[in-house]
């Protein structure tokens, strides 16, 4: 196949002029003919019994065109979600509708109650306030232990417990047991890993509207996969036709896992335009979306990790309680098992490991995946505790994690390792990883001044090594595990007749550069120059179908789907060649954008057989005219991309104080396409991922308030508080698909939180302060108290 | 009461009757239809709406349309001349400084008000001036780079 260097190249974004210039085109953009506008009434309530709603005077309020309530749409059913787990006695999981507005009762604090559409955002939001609630305040629970109590306020009266499912995973909890029983020691560490708020700085937004005369529906909403929000509002909410539903995602302003879901809103809103034969537009304000964009973690956890005598892990057992919030979101079901337990081999060889996770409601808004999606959890869960176990032991971290990896294989020459939790990593080499992130920190050196500041500073070192499962994935599998949908891509490439190329993808870019990465790809295979090749993804008109964006998946599966049609282009030209050259199909060859009969200077180059395609005067007679190839890509595997991250911190000891001193990250994420791009993704990444470490968590009051819901409240990571991000690569291709990538969407975020504590830790430890754990987020006032 | 204002926005001069409770972010999106100033929260907190207000970058969200009655605004779309990008249009680009591009117009022009203050800021110093602007995709890492790629080159066109 041809290449011309594309790929692997640090190539400026294409995309980047139209945002540079204030051009980008985002949701809340868009202003259609006949707009009106939408404003939510949300419960102040955590839980607590509808008794009337009064909507007489708002309805009377200027410019005020129509208010509907959940009684409205008692017969409208509800957002579905999108994974089915089911308890260990193999019954379905509970699943609660999950109404548009709600009905008799809320559940949580901004449930909508009511939506009023008005000629101007103004008007519907002085409506808004005009309705008037008579509400019965009921006792609520937020702490999904609490919830799990025996006497806990129910949040769906048909949910026994509030128990969504419980599930569990690994090798018999005897033989764990056993395990954990002769091992010569056992670290065991009880935490939280705290509920966050993803916080895309676009708000969610979605602009709807019916055209009555052809019975259409156009959705712009700001989504990473308008099809798949196509396809559940239409087969699972509203029942109407799919093929008269337009959905566009247009700009989207950062997703991170939250504008995955489809949204009640999205819905609601599409309902309305046709009731009210009008556009109507809903942004979120950021109040708004803290109460209603799916949160991501919560997990309360309990595991222990067995260690022989030499430091090799001999056991692994975990217990963990997920809080799914009041309903149950789109893949809010799958975050904590498959996406979690199935990730607790980490890189070490440990033989005998078992997950037991209880998910449960509580008055809280819906949780579910945010950047890493339990993931993150997972390797939380294993670099604290085997840094925790360091301690313990009084072995270096560095050496306890070198005793326990994988051996390397590259799932060619040797087999993928087939882990006791499920999956079958696809290649890996770990201790490449680690000895390359202390190299780059200059760990002895570290070392050695860490020593000879005992009495001085408190400075400390944390390692965190983290396997994770993206590039999602091989549909059979994820069906067998419970997904509702196929996770394949769609990729379609169209020759125009001049040799330029469109290429239609069912991923989905909100920042990641896919019409950079994609092209370069497509320019790269082909032969020809970048400028030739455009990639358009996310109208629904325009691309065939798609499964989105997230879990890391965009180019190996997306990409993956491309290339696939790629190839048929150039097989089909080979027969268009052959056949003008007078020569056989499989003496052509295509090398840089020319297709050549094989030891002679016959030729064509890629223009001219496109306009022959498309201009078929001399073609052969068992071929069609044309070049436009549409392929679905199902991958074999998921892809497991693994890295190295160190964090450097300083600890004020009068204040408790974190500084984040540096940040090394070495990240193997397979084949690369774009190095600017991806370390552009591993920056953001950890950044979000210190994030969790040091600022961010939503609190919740006994009443079910969210407290901190606003930026002047909720501490989101600032220029200030960062260092510069130090990346390093190392490159395991990925086996199973054609570009050897793996993903790098997720990584950093994964590797870096538990790095970043165990820094902190290990400052506090090496200054003689015997502190086993702090809760996240690391503030000062909890690190002080931890030192005292 | 609504009440007439007149701005020069980007050069150009506007008479426009406003509701007097109309924040300015509004007036330049929905009235002028200028989208490139967007809206990331409700307690003038991310930045997103970053304009220059009588050259100082302000926050459009945090005062009404009528507050900026007789006063000259730069959007990002005025940012340009005369379709020569400006420095730090063309630095965020060469940097990898924007990623989902929502917060970019708002940091673009918090930081060309840092360097015509500034115009030779060390990291500290830009991520200080920065503190006040959102960005949840980069990391601020490029951002940075950005802003200190920007500072070399307007320097260097100076000195030509």
């Amino acid at each position: 196949m041809s290449t011309n260097g594309l790929i692997g190249k640090s190539v400026k974004r294409v995309e980047d002029k139209r945002f540079i210039t204030g051009r980008g085109k985002y949701t809340d953009d868009i202003i259609l003919p006949g707009q009106t506008y939408a404003a939510f009434l949300r419960s102040p309530f955590a839980h607590a019994k509808i008794l009337e709603i009064t909507t007489e005077a708002a309805k009377a309020m200027p410019g005020v065109i129509a208010i509907y309530t959940g009684e409205d749409l008692r017969e409208v059913n509800g957002v579905p979600c999108g994974w089915q787990v089911n308890f260990k006695d193999g019954t379905t999981m509970k699943e609660p509708k999950h109404p548009l507005l709600a009905v008799d009762k809320v559940r949580h604090v901004g449930e909508a109650v009511a939506i009023v559409i008005a000629d101007t955002r103004e008007h519907a939001v002085d409506a808004a306030e005009a309705i008037m609630v008579d509400y019965e305040d009921l006792s609520c629970v937020i702490d999904p232990l609490k919830a799990a109590q025996p006497g806990a306020p129910l949040v769906h009266d048909d949910v026994p417990g509030n128990v969504c499912f419980d599930w569990n995973l690994g090798n018999p909890p005897g033989e764990v047991d056993e395990a954990l029983k002769n091992s010569a020691h056992v670290t065991t560490l009880e935490f939280v890993n705290q509920r966050l708020v993803p916080n895309a700085i676009e708000p969610r937004s979605y602009n709807s509207s019916y055209d009555e005369a052809n019975d259409r529906y156009t959705l712009y909403t700001s989504t990473q996969n308008p099809h798949l929000i196509r396809l559940l509002m239409c087969a699972f909410v509203l029942g109407i036709p799919e093929h008269k539903v337009r959905v566009v995602g247009p700009d989207v302003g950062g997703g991170f896992g939250s504008k995955i879901f489809h949204y009640t809103e999205e819905a609601l809103l599409t309902w309305c335009s046709r009731k009210t034969r009008r556009p109507v537009k809903w942004t979120a304000t950021r109040s708004e979306s803290f109460v209603t964009d799916a949160h991501g973690r919560d997990h309360v956890t309990k595991a222990e990790m067995g260690f022989d005598n030499e430091g090799r892990i001999t056991a692994l057992r975990v217990k963990t309680y997920a809080n799914l919030g009041a309903y149950l979101s789109t893949f809010g079901s799958c975050v904590p098992t498959y996406l979690h337990g199935t990730l607790m081999q980490g890189l070490y060889t440990t033989p005998k490991i078992n997950i037991d996770v209880t998910a449960v409601f509580s008055h809280s808004t819906p949780v579910d995946a945010y950047r890493g999606a339990g993931r993150p959890e997972a390797t939380y869960l294993l670099e604290r505790l085997i840094d925790l176990g360091a301690q313990e032991l009084n072995i270096d971290p560095a050496e306890l994690r070198f005793k326990n990896f994988i051996p390397p294989f590259d799932g060619v020459n040797q087999p993928g390792y087939q882990t006791q939790v499920a999956l079958q990593y696809d290649s890996g080499n770990y201790e490449g990883v680690l000895k390359k992130g202390l190299e780059m920190a200059g760990y002895e050196n570290f070392r050695n001044e860490q020593k000879a500041n005992s009495n001085g500073k408190l400075i400390g070192i944390g390692i965190s090594t983290y396997i994770e499962a993206c590039g999602i994935a091989p549909s059979a599998v994820v069906g067998s595990l419970g997904a509702r949908a196929g996770l394949y891509e769609v990729g379609q490439v169209r020759v125009q007749p001049t040799g330029k190329v469109s290429v239609y993808t069912g991923a989905h870019s909100h920042g990641q550069g896919h019409e950079t990465t994609f092209a370069q790809v497509v320019a790269d295979k082909l032969g020809i120059p970048m400028d030739d090749v455009e990639i358009i993804h996310g109208d629904s008109e325009a691309v065939a179908f798609g499964m989105g964006t997230y879990g890391s998946r965009s180019l190996a599966v997306g990409g993956s789907a491309i290339v696939k049609s790629i190839e048929k282009i150039i097989e089909k030209g080979k027969k268009i060649v052959a056949h003008k050259l007078e020569a056989s199909a499989d003496d052509i060859e295509f090398a840089n954008g020319k297709f050549t009969v094989k030891g002679t200077d016959k030729s064509m180059g890629f223009g001219d057989v496109a306009l022959t395609a498309y201009v078929p005067h001399v073609y052969p007679k068992d071929l069609e005219p044309g070049l436009d190839f549409s392929s679905f890509y199902d991958p074999a595997n998921f892809t497991y991309p693994f890295g190295c991250h160190i964090a450097i911190v300083e600890v004020e000891k009068a204040t408790g104080k974190v500084q984040l001193k540096r940040f090394i990250a070495v990240d193997d994420v397979g084949n690369v396409i774009n190095p600017m791009i991806v370390e552009g993704q591993i920056h953001g990444g950890v950044v979000q991922g210190v994030g969790q470490a040091l600022f961010e968590g939503a609190d919740y009051d006994e009443n079910g308030q969210l407290t901190n819901a606003s930026y002047m409240d909720y501490c989101m990571p600032r220029a200030d508080d960062l260092p510069m991000i130090e990346t390093g690569s190392q490159v395991t291709p990925c086996p199973h698909n054609p570009l050897g990538v793996k993903g790098a969407g997720e990584a950093g975020c994964i590797g870096s939180t538990p790095a970043v504590v165990n820094a902190v830790l290990d400052a506090l430890w090496k200054g003689g302060y015997t502190v086993k754990d702090i809760p996240m987020p690391l503030t000062s006032e909890r690190v002080w108290k931890a030192m005292q | 009461m609504n009440i007439t204002i007149n701005v020069k926005v980007n050069g150009v001069k506007y008479s426009n009757t406003v509701e007097p409770r109309l924040l300015l972010v509004h007036y330049l999106r929905d009235v002028l239809r200028l989208t490139g100033t967007h809206i990331g929260c409700d307690t003038s907190n991310c930045g997103a709406c970053t304009i220059h207000l009588n050259g100082m970058a302000t926050k459009s969200c945090t005062l009404l349309a009528v507050q900026a009655d007789g006063m000259e605004i730069t959007t990002i779309e005025g940012l340009a001349k005369d379709d020569q990008l400006h420095p730090l249009q063309e630095a965020f680009r060469e940097c990898h400084g924007l990623q989902c591009g929502f917060c970019t117009p708002g940091m673009i022009m918090t930081a060309a008000d840092l360097l015509q203050h500034n115009p030779n800021p060390n990291e500290e110093e830009i991520r200080t001036a920065l503190e006040g602007n959102l960005c949840r995709c980069t990391g601020y890492h490029n951002i940075v780079k950005a802003v200190e790629f920007a500072a070399t080159k307007m320097k260097k066109e100076v000195a030509v």
